[in-house]
This record gives structure tokens, sequence and C-alpha cells, in this order.
């Protein structure tokens, strides 16, 4: 029993955390989802209305449609790059620990930081891309300007920004591959492809796997970037979800809203993270 | 170790030779362009094609950027925001750990399935509750805004009691035939023990605190309780480029710093299970 009374003493401060800062606000946005709040009187049930508010702003389509083309982008971009990379760095014997330093050094600078250096870079004028375009006599681009490649601009910053983290994950995954595997491939005639085809990426699927899983679930939320790079322009081209569920809560000041559209963001997120946390489960077991 | 390749021929000298200029001209380019970039004066920014070394070396920007800004408050705050959340953190969470792995009450482990249930929950899908949440507390414009919220990290609890689990019980059987308490085993036994874990769930922690944005976006809207990225944010559109720049590379140096110093725990971290990071 005094275990027990122990236990709970060593938990007490967790419990509490927990319950105020994590437990109790997600019964809360439930409740806030079918609720108008206005901090004056206390809050009016109302319903579907904030859904209903949702599916008649035309942003709501517009905010989706570019939050899914922003991760398939990042998948094929954000996801591919890190997976390569660590297949080259692995196979390399030489600037080992240079290469490790400088592929993480960006994870290490704030989001702030990197949005507004990118910024700069993207700067059509004077900016260092376009410099370096011009200086090698290509075409230069708009980058942030243009709707049709403000985007992928976004993509590439973040990308940037976060393959050093994936990257050696990977390269710590691919070094627990048997040396074998990669001999017997060697014996039937395997080529390069093929023993990646055949060997590397079998052999740290569950990786690669629980790695694409985190990456959905994060680009979904994408926030800092677009908010600092673009506001949401040019021609709403890079509006997220997460860009409009702010500007429902803290421009229209719109919390029940704000809270309908997190509530739809959950449960579009809840199936990746569930699969995510059944992966890692049957990792430790 | 045996991996895809074998070769020493002039394919993996020519593949090291071009993926040394890549990650260069990648990774470390762009910041030393940045470097570079904050000595030049505005009129030399704005040239085009732009000059490579500064032709007037401006090193007052830095002073400058630090004045006009007044980074040496923000500094602080964000400081202050970043130690403050890792210490709050820790004392939430070790002890938590430690009852859960070691004196595993009567429905501990329901305590961690929900705790574990938070995180298939994205961060932002109750940023407005915890929004509210903050507001009713009266806890805006309160660093505690950042601590309390940051101590509920399910993920942090579950490496630290994934530790615990593998300190033998033996040696806590030994305290306590010794008359340890409780508290003491945990200070003097197991938290010595655990060095490696600690190290690496802190820095995590002390890392995500200064690199966050929208939090404390939502909990500083008093400009002179803001963090560095906050501040940096919003003096952005009006700054003079070079001073901008100036204020970036200095907003960056104690992350770098902390960087080079820990490279070996922030790396092993990473595969330890902070893949949040």
């Amino acid at each position: 029993m005094r275990r027990h009374v122990t236990a709970y003493g060593f938990l007490g401060a967790a419990l509490v955390v927990f319950a105020v800062f994590s437990w109790f606000p997600i019964v809360r946005g439930v409740v806030l989802s079918f609720q108008q709040v206005n901090f004056v009187t206390s809050p009016d049930w109302v319903g579907w209305e904030n859904f209903e508010r949702l599916f008649a702003d035309p942003l709501f389509g517009v905010a989706w449609r570019n939050t899914f083309y922003f991760t398939v982008l990042a998948m094929l971009i954000g996801f591919g790059v890190p997976f390569v990379t660590a297949v080259v760095l692995n196979e390399l014997r030489h600037a080992k620990g240079y290469f490790r330093l400088l592929v993480y050094l960006p994870v290490m600078l704030p989001p702030v930081v990197t949005a507004l250096l990118w910024k700069w870079f993207y700067d059509p004028g004077p900016g260092l891309f376009n410099s370096v375009l011009r200086g090698l006599g290509l075409p230069t681009g708009q980058w942030l300007d243009s709707s049709s490649t403000s985007m992928i601009s976004l993509v590439l910053v973040i990308t940037w920004a976060n393959m050093g983290a994936a990257t050696l994950i990977y390269l710590a995954a691919l070094q627990t591959i048997p040396g074998e595997l990669y001999e017997a491939a060697d014996l039937d005639g395997a080529g390069i492809v093929r023993k990646v085809w055949h060997v590397t990426i079998p052999q740290t699927k569950f990786v690669i796997l629980m790695l694409l899983l985190l990456q959905v679930v994060a680009t979904m939320q994408v926030f800092t970037e677009p908010f600092i790079m673009t506001g949401g322009g040019p021609e709403e081209s890079t509006v997220t979800v997460l860009l409009l569920l702010y500007r429902y809560a803290f421009y229209y000041n719109d919390f029940g809203t704000a809270s309908a559209l997190s509530l739809i963001l959950f449960a579009v997120l809840g199936v990746f993270s569930f699969l995510y946390l059944k992966l890692t489960r049957k990792a430790d077991a | 170790m045996r991996t895809l390749t074998r070769g020493r021929g002039p394919v993996y000298w020519a593949v090291l030779t071009i993926t040394l200029v890549l990650f260069t001209a990648a990774f470390l380019l762009p910041l030393v362009w940045v470097l570079l970039g904050a000595f030049k004066p505005p009129a030399e920014l704005a040239r085009q094609p732009p000059t490579i070394l500064p032709e007037t070396w401006e090193p007052g920007a830095y002073v400058d950027a630090w004045n006009y800004m007044d980074l040496g408050r923000f500094f602080l705050n964000t400081f202050v925001v970043a130690i403050g959340a890792w210490a709050v953190q820790m004392a939430v969470i070790v002890p938590a750990a430690y009852a859960l792995s070691k004196l595993r009450p009567w429905g501990g482990n329901v305590v961690m399935g929900l705790m574990l249930a938070t995180l298939m929950l994205p961060s932002t899908a109750v940023l407005v509750p915890v929004y509210l949440t903050l507001t009713d507390l009266g806890l805006l414009n309160n660093p505690a805004g950042i601590w309390l919220p940051a101590a509920a990290n399910a993920l942090n609890v579950y490496l630290l009691k994934r530790f615990f689990d593998q300190i033998p019980e033996e040696l806590l059987e030994a305290a306590r035939i010794d008359g340890a308490s409780t508290w003491t085993t945990l200070v003097r036994v197991v938290l010595p023990i655990s060095r490696p874990i600690l190290a690496v769930v802190s820095i995590f922690a002390v890392v995500a605190a200064w690199k966050d944005f929208i939090w404390p976006l939502l909990v500083f809207p008093d400009p002179a309780k803001q963090t560095l990225s906050v501040a940096l944010q919003r003096f952005a559109p009006d700054t003079p480029i070079n001073l901008l720049l100036a204020g970036l590379v200095l907003a960056s140096l104690p992350m770098v710093a902390l960087f080079l110093a820990f490279q070996r725990h922030i790396l092993a971290g990473l595969t330890a299970g902070g893949v949040k990071g």
C-alpha cells in the first residue's frame, strides 16, 4: 500500500501537467468544435454550425488541396533525398565526420532563422539563387513570388532544414545490414540497383516506413515556413490547413471554427499517428 | 564492414569528390554567404551581380543589429524559456518515469498508456484548447506558459522509463537495505547510471525549446517578453537587410555551439528514439 502512495507522489506532477495540458485540452477541443466562444458570455452550443461554416469557406478546400500537394511534394523530394544520401554516405570511407556534421547543421538552426535566410536567397532580384543561375547563364525563377513555384520552394527549404535527421537515422539502419547479404548478392551477379532493391530496401523497410509516417504527420502540420515566407500567398497558393486554422483562431477570434478544423485535421492525421505507434510498439516487443 | 560496393577505384574517388562538392555547396556555402552578407552595406547587397567578398567591410553591423533589435533582451528571454523548459520537464518526468518503471504502482500501465496515447495526437490539434487553457490560467506573457505544456512530453517519459527498466532490481534492493529512501535511491543510484539518456533527453528538450516558434508566438503577445524567433520575424519586414542577416547569425550561434560541443550525444540521441527532435 505504501509503495502505491509513494509511487503516486512521484507521479503527481506529471499527472497534473498531462491532465491540464494534454488530456483535458483533447476533450475541450472536441467540445469547442460544437460551440461559439466569445469570451463575454458563456459559450453557446451551435451544433454542426462551425463545420458548416468551414465547408462553405472556399479557402477550406484550397487549404486541404495545398496541404496534400505540399505533402506529396515533400514525399517525392524530402523523402527520397535523405535515403539516397544515406545510401551514398554509407559507401564512403572518407570525411565521414564532415558529412555528418554538415548534413545535420541546418537541423540545429531555428526554423524562423532558416525561413528568413531562404526568403533572402529566393529574392528574384539580388537573391543568391537567381544570382547563381544568372552567372551560369540559366533562366531565373520567381520562386516564392509565383503561385506555380511557391509551394515547391517551401518544400526545398523544409527538406534542406530537416533532411539531416532522416539521413542519419537511415545511416544507422544501413549499418545494421549484415555484410553477407551483399556478398551473396555479388555471387548472384547482382548490380548496384538490384542490390539496393533486393537487399538495402527490404532490410531497412521498417525504418523507412516509420520515417515516412512521421514525415507525413509533420508535413501536414506545416506552419512556420509558409507563415513567415509567404503568409499564404501568392494568390493563396501556400495557405495550409494550419495557416487557415491560425487565421480562424487569431485573426477572426473564432475559436469554435478553428477547433472544428483541428478536429478534422486530427481525424486525418490520427490514422497515420496510429500506424506509427503500432509500428514502434512492435519494434520494441 | 561489407556494404553495397567494394570499390576503391576511380568511381569511388569520383563519387567521393562529387559528394564533397555537393555537401559543401548545399550546406556550408549558404551559411558562409550569410556570414559574409552581414558585413556588406545594404547598397552592396542589392547589387547585381553580387560581390563575393565584401568590398566595404562593415563589422559594425553585428553591433548595430544587437542594438537596433535589442537582441540582448530577446536572448535573455529565450534563455529563460529554454532552460526553464528543460528544468521543469526534468523535474516532472524523471520522478514519473522512475515511478512507472521501478515502483510499479497499481494502474501504472494505464497511466503510461494514456500518456503514450497523446503521442498519436498531432501537437497542433490541441493548439486552440491549450491556448485557451493558458489564457484561463493567466499564463500568457509568462514563461510558465511554455514550460508547463512542454513538460507533458510523453516520448521522453517513455525513453526514460525504457532506460530505467534495464537497471537491475538488485542495485535498488541494495540501496534499500542500506536504508536509502525511495528519493535517495533515485538521486544517488538511478540518476548517476542514467547519465547517457538524461543527456540526450536534456539536449533535445533545450534545442526544441530554442527552435520553437508557434507556441512562443501565441504565448507572448507582449513584444518585450518574446523569444528570439518571434522577435526576429516581427523585426524582419522593417530591418535593414544587413542588420537582419547579422541578427540571424547571432540567433543561430548558441545552437551551433551546442551542436559542436555535444555532437556525439545529439547524433546518438537521434537513433535512440529522439526522432521527433
